[in-house]
C-alpha cells in the first residue's frame, strides 16, 4: 500500500518524454520457487525512481527490498511486470547491456587486479579509448580519495578503501543509476558515519540517481531524498524521511522506523477534527482526525517518545490541552543526550518517553513513581487513514 | 619449562612426518643414487666404482622413450585440462545441493585397482572389443583399423586414470570465487564469454596449476598404461626403469634412468612455476 498523495503510479504513455523517471516499476511481480513450493518476494509493485535522486529500500531482511535491487540490476527477472531505464524497457534485457552499476554488500572486487584495473575493467568492456580511461580513472580515484592507491590490490586494502574502489569502480561509468547494497554494512560505527556523509557528497557532486538499499532506518534517515519502506514484498510506505517519520502509513512503518508508541481505542466524541479515546476518566488521548471517523470506530494511534512530557503531578487540563496518560515508571534508561523511561500506562503496558536532558537536573523520576504524560494534540498521529 | 615445552612442540609434532621422510625418502634416494654409480651383473654382484657412465649409456640408449614419456605426458595434461575444467566448473557452479555426490561420482572408479581398471579398458578397446567390432562390421573402418597398442589407448589410458587429480583442484579453485565478483563482471558490461576469459578463469589458475603438477609428473613417469594398452612402438620411461629393475636386475642402469627422469621433470616442474608462479599466472592473465 502506498500513500495515496505520493503514489508516483501512473498509466504509461506510449512514448517516453524526456522527463521519464531514471526507474520505474510497473506491476513487478516476483516469486522465487523454494523447496518446490513458490515464494513471493516482490509483489506487484509499481515505482518510479526520479533523475538525480537519493532513493533508499528500506526493511527487514526478507522484505524483498535486494531483489527489487536485483530486478533493476539486471541479475533477476521479474515473473511479470515490467521496468523501465529512463524511459526504455529493459525487462529481459541482460545485466552487462543495463546502464546501471551497482556496489555490492561484500563489495566483489576483483581480487586478482590491482585498484587501477578494478576500476578501469567497466570502461574497457566498453572499448573506451585508453588515454580517455585513464583520465577518468584518474578523475574517480581523486573523488573518492584514493589518488595514489592505483597499483595496491584488494588485499592490501582497508575495508573503507575497499568500499571506495567499488564505489569508484561502479561511478566511473558514469550510469544512469548507481545501485548500493547494504555498501556500508561490513563497516564500523566511525567509519559508517563518515562514509554516510562521504556518499552524499559524491551523489551531489556527481548527480546520478543513487538507490540505496539497507536495513539500517537511521541510514535511510539521513541520506535519502526519498524512501520506500517495504514489508514482505510490499511498499508499505514511500515519501520523504520526513513524511516516513511523522506520518506513518501503518503500524510496521510506525514500528520499523525509529521507536514509536502504538495505543488503540475506541473514540468517545470528535469535535473539530479531533477525536477522544479514553480510558479511564482522567486518561485520554486526543488525535487529528478526518471527517469519516465515526464515535465507536476503533483507532490505531501512533506516538514519538520525544513528543511526550513526563510530569510528577497532574498538570491543569487547560495547560495540556491534549491527551494525558497517567502510569508507573517500569524502567529509566541514561543514554548520554537523553534519558527513556518506560511507563505503564492504561493505553498500554510499555510507553516509551525520551527526556532530553537539556539541564543537568537529576531524573525527573524513578522506578515505581507515578506519573502523568501529556502531549500535544498534533502529536498524536492516527495511523493507516 | 612451560616457555621450554612451547618452544620445543613444534618440532616433536614434525618429528614423525620427519623420520618418515628420512627413513622412507632420504634413504632410498641416496641407496638409488649410489646404485647408479655401480658396476657389474647380477651374477657377481654389483660393486661401487663412481661409474658415471652409467648415465650417459642409458640415456643414450633409452632417449626416445624418456622423450615419448614426456610427450605422452604433456599431452594427457593438456587433454585433462579441456576435460576437467568444463566438469569442475559444471559442479562448482550447477552442481547446487549435490555438488558433494558429483565429487564423489568423480572419485568413484578409485575404488577399483588402478591395474584393474586399465586391464578393463584393454577388453573394451580390443579388436573384438564392444567399440570396435560394431564399428568395424558396419564398415566404418577398416580391419586394417587398431586402437590398442597406439599412442591414442596410451594416452587416453592416462588421461583416464588422472581425470580426478584435475578436477579437484579445479574445482576447489572455482568454488572459491565469489559469485558476486562474477555479478560484478556482468554488471561492468562484460558478456559471459569475456566474464569467464577476465575473471573466472585468472581465478581458477591456481588450481589448473596444482593439476597440471599433480599429472604430469605422474602421467610422464607412469608404467602401467602403456604396458596394458600400448605396444613396443608406445614404451615409456616407467616401463623401461620397471624392466630393468625387476626383468633384468640391471639394478645401475634402472637407478641412473631413475633420476635422469626426476632431475628432467624436476627441472620442468621449476621452469613452469618460474614462468607461471601462482601469483604471476593471475597478472599474466589480467593483462
Amino acid at each position: 500500500m502506498t500513500t495515496p498523495q505520493h503514489s508516483v503510479v501512473q498509466a504509461r504513455p506510449a512514448t517516453h518524454a524526456a522527463g521519464a523517471p531514471a526507474i520505474e516499476f510497473v506491476g513487478v511481480h516476483k516469486n522465487y520457487l523454494s523447496h518446490g513450493e513458490t515464494v513471493p518476494a516482490v509483489k506487484r509493485t509499481d515505482l518510479a525512481i526520479v533523475q538525480g535522486e537519493f532513493f533508499s529500500l528500506l526493511g527487514p531482511s526478507g522484505c524483498g527490498k535486494t531483489t527489487t535491487m536485483r530486478m533493476i540490476a539486471g541479475f533477476e527477472e521479474p515473473t511479470a511486470g515490467q521496468i523501465f531505464l529512463d524511459g526504455k524497457d529493459v525487462t529481459g534485457v541482460a545485466a552487462n547491456k543495463r546502464d546501471v552499476n551497482m556496489v555490492f554488500q561484500s563489495y566483489a572486487l576483483f581480487p586478482h587486479l590491482n585498484t587501477y584495473q578494478n576500476v578501469a575493467f567497466g570502461l574497457e568492456r566498453r572499448k573506451v579509448a585508453k588515454s580517455e580511461i585513464e583520465r577518468r580513472v584518474g578523475e574517480i580515484l581523486e573523488i573518492v580519495s584514493l589518488t595514489g592507491m592505483e597499483k595496491r590490490s584488494p588485499r592490501e586494502m582497508s575495508g573503507g578503501q575497499q568500499q571506495r574502489v567499488a564505489l569508484a569502480r561502479a561511478l566511473v561509468n558514469r550510469p544512469r543509476a548507481l545501485l548500493l547494497d547494504e555498501p556500508l554494512g561490513a563497516l564500523d560505527l566511525k567509519l559508517r558515519q563518515q562514509m554516510q556523509i562521504e556518499l552524499k557528497r559524491i551523489q551531489r557532486e556527481v548527480g546520478i540517481t543513487f538507490v540505496y538499499v539497507t536495513h539500517d532506518q537511521g541510514e535511510a534517515l539521513t541520506m535519502s531524498d526519498r524512501i520506500a519502506v517495504m514489508c514482505a514484498g510490499v511498499i508499505e510506505q514511500l515519501g520523504s524521511p520526513r513524511e516516513i517519520y511523522e506520518r506513518p502509513a501503518s503500524r510496521f512503518v510506525a514500528g520499523f522506523i525509529g521507536t514509536s508508541n502504538i495505543v488503540d481505542g475506541h473514540v468517545e466524541r470528535t469535535e473539530g477534527g479531533l477525536a477522544l479515546l479514553s480510558y479511564t476518566t482522567q486518561d485520554r488521548v486526543v488525535v487529528p482526525v478526518p471527517q469519516s471517523v465515526r464515535t465507536g470506530d476503533k483507532l490505531e494511534v501512533s506516538i514519538r517518545p520525544e513528543k511526550v512530557d513526563l510530569h510528577r503531578t497532574l498538570p491543569p487540563v487547560q495547560a495540556t490541552g491534549g491527551s494525558v496518560l497517567s502510569g508507573t515508571v517500569t524502567e529509566v534508561v541514561y543514554h548520554g543526550t537523553s534519558t527513556n523511561y518506560t511507563v505503564a500506562t492504561a493505553a498500554g503496558a510499555d510507553f516509551t518517553v525520551f527526556d532530553q536532558n537539556a539541564s543537568n537536573a537529576d531524573d525527573l523520576a524513578g522506578r515505581g513513581d507515578r506519573v502523568y504524560l501529556t502531549w500535544a494534540p498534533q502529536h498524536s498521529y492516527l495511523i493507516g487513514v | 619449562m612451560s616457555r621450554l615445552k612451547r618452544k620445543i612442540a613444534p618440532y616433536l609434532l614434525v618429528l614423525p612426518g620427519g623420520l618418515w621422510l628420512l627413513i622412507f625418502f632420504a634413504v632410498p634416494m641416496i641407496a638409488m643414487l649410489s646404485l647408479s654409480l655401480q658396476e657389474g651383473d647380477i651374477v657377481a654382484g654389483y660393486r661401487f666404482t663412481g661409474h658415471w657412465q652409467n648415465y650417459t649409456d642409458s640415456l643414450s640408449a633409452y632417449q626416445t622413450q624418456l622423450i615419448r614419456s614426456l610427450i605422452y605426458g604433456a599431452v594427457a595434461t593438456i587433454l585433462l585440462i579441456a576435460i576437467a575444467f568444463p566438469m569442475a566448473y559444471w559442479i562448482a557452479f550447477y552442481g547446487g545441493r549435490r555438488k558433494g555426490t558429483y565429487l564423489f561420482l568423480t572419485l568413484l572408479p578409485f575404488f577399483v585397482s588402478f591395474v584393474l581398471r586399465t586391464l578393463s579398458w584393454q577388453q573394451i578397446l580390443a579388436d573384438e572389443g564392444p567399440v570396435l567390432s560394431p564399428i568395424r562390421d558396419l564398415g566404418l573402418v577398416g580391419p586394417a583399423f587398431h586402437i590398442l597398442g597406439t599412442p591414442v589407448a596410451v594416452i587416453g589410458g592416462l588421461v583416464y586414470n588422472f581425470l580426478p587429480f584435475m578436477v579437484l583442484p579445479i574445482y576447489v579453485a572455482l568454488e572459491r570465487i565469489d559469485p558476486r565478483v562474477v555479478e560484478a563482471a556482468r554488471d561492468l558490461y562484460a558478456n559471459p564469454i569475456i566474464t569467464f576469459r577476465k575473471v573466472v578463469f585468472p581465478l581458477a589458475l591456481p588450481g589448473v596449476f596444482a593439476g597440471v603438477l599433480m599429472t604430469f609428473v605422474p602421467a610422464s613417469s607412469d608404467f602401467v598404461n602403456s604396458e596394458v594398452l600400448g605396444s613396443s612402438e608406445t614404451t615409456m620411461i616407467g616401463q623401461v626403469i620397471a624392466a630393468q629393475f625387476l626383468d633384468n636386475s640391471d639394478y645401475p642402469t634402472a637407478s641412473a634412468l631413475s633420476f635422469v627422469l626426476m632431475v628432467v621433470l624436476l627441472i620442468g616442474v621449476f621452469t613452469y612455476a618460474r614462468i607461471l608462479g601462482t601469483e604471476d599466472v593471475m597478472k599474466v592473465a589480467a593483462r
